[in-house]
């Protein structure tokens, strides 16, 4: 047994189950920056499954670059939040900035979203950008490969008077758009 | 007081994929709840950007030690066996992960957990919680003490039981390491009839089952069991490589 497990081979993933509100959340998970910080934003919105049902035992994380599109000040950049009776997560955080590209070519600002779920086998990558950045948006790469406006506008939040909504789509006509990654 | 500092990025430049045949389909019928929660659409493949090739870091002093002992959380202690769980966050190749969070959840030895979500005929521990964490050390090293998980039936099909289990939640030094997993225990006669587990493909279904140590069992006070979790492996700048 001991030699399968040196032959290699990464450990598989399981579903999080009904129950990971006994150690997961957390008092300041929700807050990548405290309560009333200059500027603070919150990004907000509610999970649903393919019936069109809110999804009540869901936990969104969310990973970001600092307002100067960095990884190595002090800003927190984790977020993480349960979902309540209505689907719906919440993570109060400041605006990134868009991190240096892969190749070259500008990314458009953007927070990286991870979602855990009973019935989700795996967890699953997606991303939140801004809908008040339509020019950056338009030319990201990542949002300029997929298919078609109506894939893209399931990534793009809208804004609100404290923030940004993005709802997301686990399954369906309103599929939200996830990542292999 | 935040578990969260950043540590300086951009030592990674590529995370590599799993071996296919690692983790199970979105889409698997006889676990009843992916029906309605499993993504159906492809994947859309991305290239790895700064986001996901950095994470967060949890060092000493966000974590208690007592939160790596779930047996000594209340006045008393929990009712079942002692166990010490205990391993290394390693990347496929063998790779330490240091300084990394490791937080895990169960039910208590009569199978039930302390969750409104649970209301099955089965005691609660008035001093089990059932809920803790560690941050590895400098070799990728974690040890929890515990007691045994008792199996729990849920409503997926009739008399369905989920074999004893314990969930693991774990970092690594990029975002899309990130893993969320069950360890279960040699032996149980439940593997059999559980769709979670055997959403898993074959081969790699015993890399969630922990391995009986007798040498690192404590005599009179705890048997101890061996459980490694392997992350994707990752690539570093030439700099870092060399050290």
């Amino acid at each position: 047994m001991d030699e399968l497990r040196r032959a290699g081979g990464t450990t598989p993933s399981q579903t999080v189950g009904p129950f990971f509100a006994i150690e997961l959340p957390y008092a300041e998970g929700p807050y990548v920056v405290p309560d009333g910080t200059d500027g603070a934003i919150w990004l907000r919105g509610r999970v649903f499954d393919g019936g069109g049902d809110p999804i009540p035992d869901a936990m969104v994380e969310t990973w970001q670059a600092d307002p100067e599109g960095r990884f190595d000040g002090d800003f927190r950049g984790f977020g993480r939040s349960g979902t309540d009776d209505e689907g719906t997560w919440a993570i109060l955080t400041l605006k990134p900035g868009a991190p240096p590209a892969p190749d070259g070519v500008p990314q458009a600002p953007f927070v990286l979203l991870t979602i855990f779920a009973r019935g989700l086998l795996q967890h699953v990558f997606t991303r939140l950008y801004f809908g008040d950045e339509a020019e950056a948006n338009g030319a990201d790469p990542v949002l300029s490969s997929l298919p078609d406006d109506t894939a893209r506008a399931t990534l793009i939040a809208t804004r609100e008077d404290d923030g940004y909504r993005l709802d997301i789509h686990l399954q369906g006509l309103d599929e939200t758009v996830f990542f292999a990654v | 007081m935040s578990r969260v500092s950043i540590e300086t990025s951009g030592s990674l430049i590529r995370v590599r994929p799993d071996a296919p045949g690692t983790h199970p389909p979105l889409d698997y019928p006889e676990y009843r709840s992916t029906e309605l929660r499993a993504p159906s659409r492809p994947l859309v493949p991305i290239a790895q950007s700064l986001t996901e090739l950095t994470a967060p870091v949890f060092g000493d002093g966000r974590v208690r030690a007592v939160d790596a002992d779930l047996t000594r959380q209340h006045d008393g202690e929990p009712l079942g066996e002692r166990i010490i769980v205990y391993g290394q966050v390693l990347e496929e190749d063998r790779r330490p992960v240091p300084d990394t969070l490791v937080e895990v959840w169960q039910a208590n030895a009569a199978g039930r957990y302390r969750h409104h979500g649970d209301t099955h005929p089965a005691p609660l521990d008035p001093n089990f919680s059932g809920g803790g964490r560690c941050v590895t050390d400098a070799e990728g090293r974690f040890r929890f003490v515990t007691i045994k998980p008792g199996a729990y039936p849920w409503g997926n099909h009739p008399n369905a039981w989920r074999p004893a289990h314990i969930h693991f939640s774990v970092f690594g030094r990029a975002f899309v390491q990130r893993l969320v997993t069950q360890m279960y225990f040699p032996g149980d006669p439940l593997f059999f009839q559980d769709p979670i587990y055997n959403s898993v493909p074959e081969g790699a279904r015993e890399r969630m089952i922990c391995r009986f140590d007798l040498e690192q069992t404590r005599p009179e006070w705890a048997l101890a069991f061996h459980f490694d979790i392997v992350l994707r492996g990752s690539d570093a700048t030439p700099v870092e490589n060399e050290a």
